[in-house]
């Protein structure tokens, strides 16, 4: 079930390829379809799930080096994957208008797809770092190839950058398995005998190499300079899958891998981690406030949301501290994955429709909006409340939980790490405050006459996404229940 | 009835945000169902404070969250319901149309909503999250003239400084995980240090910058850029009044702690005083009014520091009615005359008798007159405060004073006769017509102003004070209390009459507000700006210049490679080659393909062969 999810849409791919003479409009409508049958796929696997790793699958892959195509689901990887399937789902819709190199486009969307998911159900490391590699490879060729401004530099950038980290990532990775006996990449095994027990230093290096890149991908500071230029360059879907599912394979690889397979090496080093959240959390969002160009603005809050993770995580690393309250900040942790992929993709599917009416991302060549386009002003205030953290959307679900987890743990280090990193929700506050008082309030601006307002699709591109946030803002049980049971897990394994 | 509990709130939130969703669509219809909603909230309100449901689910991983309703949280869901309804109706009838009325209505239904979760919530969870969707909604109806940028300014100004406070909650809320291992707001007192210390500093941060108490009270001079029935609601019922209701509510907590009563105690008695000299010094109506709001509010947030629970929640009721009174009441002028100016607003109660009258028993109550409602309120909080400390209730005393003293100045100025200073226009063109929809609310208002003091007699009282669980030692208005602040009232009004044509020029840090906000933008969001503008180029140069330098450093070392190195070693390898090929073409000769050349080759090589054996043996 697992695999048909995963590969379907690679499937599709090569149809889309293979079958010549398609139109435009049936390419489109077979990507949407596909789309929307891995979709109820995934919601048929979540209504089937009943905790554990469900959903298992074993081959035999490359036997000689003990790795082999091993993939199953839990609490953590259901609701990233189904995340992935409706933001891959709605960038189809999103893209209906979209007439260059339409077969393309399709196909590289739904070849991501593929490795998306393969990625969060991968129970193998080196089957993870495949679609890991993948993953960048694809959005290689999505920014270069539908990119605007300098797509074929701020591409070549994010290709390299991320690409080194994967090496650092594979090295571990390497490392991992000859610390394991007998030798294996599978992350069961990894994850029920963890590797190096005895060698503390040898754990240490492992931790850095993994932790280096995975810290790429996510990006912490100081990884991170390679986020803003990819995004301001990529076209609005390959932003919103970038910062929606791409960048969240760095903060799940912390949780999935890291802390369950070298649970002392991060007891030890947690201190560095909540450093590096902390510093992300403030540095992001201070960056952010100073931005002019509104999709780069969006991209540092990117930052700024994945430091608060880094933060959780590292702190569910401090053996000493209130168990109850660790839970608590992993499942912060895991709820922001999934919150800031909806809110995020909607905030650059929106900037998207900036582009596209006044081709600029300037916010002082904005004002206004509002008045010429009520609904998109709407969206866009929703989706800025929501990312700012205001209660009753699901950005503050998450960032309580970590704040309350993190302060709750009752270190006081963490204490302090926990009351400075509240700040960067004040700042977050102020900078978005800025981009409605600049760009959609107050009098016109020398753009604004050219933004219409959304249409029927961008409307239905966006609108479900903040209508999920906000579901999870008023009632998120059915989210966080499922991600608990995996949360005590992982506080459980780390502690050990 | 447990299910009410959830409807009262769910009710006016839920119906607020179908009206956003419906957008101009349903501008004409909004106030209607405006008002509708807020008389059914109000009916429930009721019904509520009577049954007091309690209700308790799980919203984070095993902490319980939960609306409950007891004696305090009653007196709050009826106060905020009926105010609430008293607003609306005005607003029905004051907002123009065409407006925007969908959205004006559909905010203030989730504003009051947030509001009775709120002062219903049981944790802190539900608490918070409550309180900053309120802050979201006065940063939407203060910005409702978002085509003026200075309006939306107001917002921002109004939104950042009570999120900055909130970030209190957020501590708090932390501290309350580790202390107590759970977020109800019942039992946060038996937190042990230093956990006891960081909630209460924690919840006294978020109180005092919603309540805009010193040093945050600069934002509400700043709401007063939304509409009039905005700043009805936001200064009475609700916003500046949920952060005396936190505290009075989290008044053991305080006490606990010891310092942290004082603290707010303190806070509290120096608002009312210097804030009532800012009102003092206001020219303009709603400044004044807004300024007085502070003044007000700093005698709940004292009676929280000195455990006065009861004094300080009459006062909040009575407050609550007497300053949407005046809020609407100056309201209604601004959109019949064009005008808040105190000196435009000459004869304006002469000109709109019936809004000029109750208006006056709003401004007579306000300046603490006898019988009226606040006079005994006040006095109900002063009686506990001159147990404690003598210097608390000097203050305190001085703060009722000014009270008195700009109270009267404003209802004087609206009594003067029409004369050279009365203006019409001069803010916005007035429609000169102050309609039914618009008076129906103030006599309700006035009458609540007037009487609500009954609360102080004893017999009153100590039921006031077993409604709202308060300890016994809450001695409630004494008589000689009473008498002393109303004869003094009655002096400082007199006063201020006999010396009402002498000109007085107001100091200008109070005209200002205490340079609040200058100072708030120069030591906090200036300094705020300059680092993050640095640190967008530190970002820039620095840490973007060490990756664009290391990929130089490899293209440049590509380059050497290929200049310097490639020649050489590729010369090398085409050495090698060559002569590999040489070679070949030398061992190629041979193989002529012909049997005698092969035979003749093998004849020298057997004979070399026999050579090397005889030569090797």
């Amino acid at each position: 079930m697992p695999s048909l999810a995963i590969f379907l849409p690679l499937m599709a791919a090569a149809g889309l390829l293979l079958i010549p003479r398609l139109g435009r409009r049936m390419i489109l409508r077979i990507w949407i379809a596909t789309a929307a049958a891995d979709l109820i796929l995934i919601a048929i696997m979540w209504l089937g799930y009943h905790g554990g790793i469900g959903y298992q699958t074993r081959l035999r892959w490359i036997p000689s080096v003990g790795a082999g195509y091993h993939v199953g689901i839990d609490g953590m990887s259901l609701p990233l994957m189904a995340l992935t399937a409706l933001l891959f789902l709605l960038c189809a819709v999103y893209s209906l208008r979209e007439t260059e190199r339409v077969r393309a486009y399709a196909a590289l969307f739904l070849f991501l797809e593929t490795v998306s998911l393969g990625l969060f159900a991968a129970q193998d490391l080196l089957l993870f770092f495949v679609f890991f590699d993948l993953s960048i490879v694809g959005m290689y060729f999505v920014i270069a190839g539908w990119g605007h401004g300098d797509p074929a530099r701020s591409a070549l950038k994010f290709f390299l950058y991320t690409f080194l980290g994967s090496l650092a990532l594979l090295l571990g990775f390497i490392g991992l398995y000859l610390g394991s006996e007998p030798h294996t990449f599978d992350m069961v095994e990894l994850t029920r005998h963890p590797a190096f027990a005895n060698a503390p230093g040898a754990a240490g290096l492992v931790l850095l190499a993994i932790g280096v890149g995975l810290a790429v991908k996510t990006p912490t500071v100081p990884f991170h300079t390679w986020l803003p230029p990819a995004h301001t360059d990529a076209p609005a879907t390959g932003s919103a899958i970038l910062a929606g599912i791409l960048l969240k394979m760095g903060a799940y690889g912390f949780a999935r891998i890291a802390m369950p397979m070298l649970p002392s090496a991060w007891q030890r080093y947690a201190w560095i981690v909540i450093v590096i959240g902390v510093v992300s959390v403030l540095y992001g969002a201070l960056v952010a406030l100073a931005q002019e160009n509104i999709k780069r603005l969006i991209a540092y809050t990117s930052v700024n949301h994945m430091g608060y993770i880094v933060l959780a995580l590292g702190a569910a690393g401090l053996a000493t501290g209130n168990p109850q309250a660790r839970e608590l900040a992993v499942t912060g942790a895991v709820t922001q994955m999934v919150s800031h992929g909806l809110i995020t993709g909607a905030l650059f599917l929106l900037t998207g429709v900036l582009w596209d009416r006044a081709h600029s991302y300037d916010l002082n060549r904005f004002g206004g909006i509002a008045a010429n386009a009520p609904t998109f002003t709407g969206l866009t205030a929703v989706a800025a409340f929501a990312s700012l953290g205001l209660p009753s959307l699901s950005g503050f679900i998450a960032e309580f939980q970590i704040f309350a987890g993190v302060i709750g743990t009752g270190v006081p280090g963490a204490v302090v790490a926990g009351a400075l990193s509240v700040l960067g929700i004040l700042i977050t506050a102020a900078l978005f405050l800025r981009v409605l008082q600049k760009a959609f309030l107050g009098p016109p601006g020398e753009l604004t006459a050219k933004v219409s307002d959304v249409r029927p699709a961008e409307l239905a591109a966006v609108a479900p996404l903040l209508a999920l946030s906000l579901a999870i803002g008023i009632a998120p049980r059915w989210l966080l229940s499922l991600i608990e049971p995996v949360s005590a897990a992982i506080v459980s394994l780390v502690s050990r | 009835m447990n299910v009410l509990a959830w409807l009262l709130p769910g009710l006016p939130t839920a119906s607020g945000g179908l009206l956003l969703l419906a957008r101009r669509r349903a501008d004409r219809l909004a106030s209607a169902v405006a008002i509708a909603i807020a008389t059914i909230t109000l009916s429930i309100a009721v019904l509520v404070a009577v049954t007091r449901p309690e209700v308790f689910t799980v919203v984070f991983d095993r902490l319980r969250a939960g609306l409950a309703v007891d004696g305090l949280s009653a007196v709050m869901v009826v106060t905020v319901a009926a105010v609430s309804l008293a607003v609306l109706v005005f607003a029905a009838g004051d907002l123009p149309q065409g407006e925007a009325r969908s959205r004006f209505f559909g905010l203030m239904l989730i504003f009051t909503g947030a509001m009775l979760i709120t002062v219903t919530a049981a944790d802190l969870a539900l608490l918070l999250m409550a309180w900053e969707v309120m802050g979201a909604m006065s940063y939407a109806l203060i910005g409702f003239w978002w085509r003026d940028t200075e309006r939306v300014r107001s917002a921002n100004v109004a939104f950042m400084t009570t999120r900055a406070g909130d970030m209190g909650l957020y501590l708090a809320a932390g501290c309350a995980i580790a202390g107590t291992r759970s977020l109800h707001l019942a039992g946060l007192e038996t937190a042990g240090r230093p956990w006891r210390d960081l909630i209460a500093a924690g919840i006294v941060a978020a109180a005092l910058g919603k309540s805009a108490q010193l040093p945050f009270s600069f934002w509400l001079s700043r709401a007063m850029a939304g509409p009039s029935p905005v700043s009805a609601l936001l200064h009475s019922a609700t916003m500046v009044a949920a952060g005396a209701y936190l505290l009075l509510r989290l008044q053991p907590l305080l006490a606990a702690t010891g310092w942290a009563a004082h603290l707010v105690a303190w806070a509290g008695a120096l608002t009312a005083l210097l804030l009532g000299a800012v009102a003092l010094a206001q020219r303009d109506l709603k400044q004044l009014l807004a300024a007085s709001t502070c003044a007000q509010i700093g005698f709940m947030v004292l009676a929280a520091g000195t455990g006065a629970m009861a004094g300080g929640t009459a006062q909040l009721v009575a407050h609550a009615a007497v300053k949407s009174l005046l809020f609407l009441a100056a309201g209604a002028w601004l959109t019949a005359l064009g005008t808040k100016d105190l000196i435009e607003l000459h004869g304006a109660a002469r000109r709109y008798p019936f809004v000029g009258v109750t208006f006056t028993i709003g401004g007579l109550a306000l300046a603490g007159l006898p019988p009226l409602s606040l006079w005994v309120t006040k006095d109900s909080i002063l009686a506990t405060v001159a147990q404690g400390s003598v210097p608390l209730y000097v203050v305190s005393l001085g703060a009722a004073l000014l009270a008195s003293a700009y109270a009267v100045k404003a209802v004087m100025a609206v009594w003067q006769p029409v004369d050279a200073g009365t203006r019409d226009d001069s803010e916005q063109p007035g429609t000169r017509h102050i309609g039914l929809l618009q008076r129906v609310p103030l006599p309700v208002l006035a009458l609540v102003s007037a009487t609500f003091g009954a609360v102080g007699i004893p017999t009153v009282f100590s039921s006031w004070k077993r409604l709202l669980g308060a300890g016994g030692a809450e001695p409630g208005p004494g008589v000689a209390e009473l008498v002393l602040s109303g004869v003094l009232a009655i002096a400082v009004m007199l006063v201020m009459v006999v010396l009402r044509h002498q000109p007085v020029k107001a100091a200008a840090p109070l005209v200002s507000w205490l340079q609040l906000e200058r100072v708030a933008v120069v030591v906090v969001w200036r300094p705020l700006l300059v680092l993050a503008r640095s640190l967008a180029r530190f970002d820039d140069y620095v840490i973007d210049g060490v990756v664009r330098s290391v990929s130089r450093t490899g293209t440049k070392a590509a380059r050497l490679a290929a200049s310097r190195l490639e020649v050489p070693v590729d010369g090398f390898v085409h050495g090698v080659g060559s002569s590999v090929a040489g070679l070949g073409r030398l061992a190629r000769r041979p193989q002529t393909g012909q049997v005698h050349t092969y035979f003749a080759q093998a004849a020298v090589f057997l004979v070399l062969l026999a050579v090397v054996i005889a030569l090797v043996r």
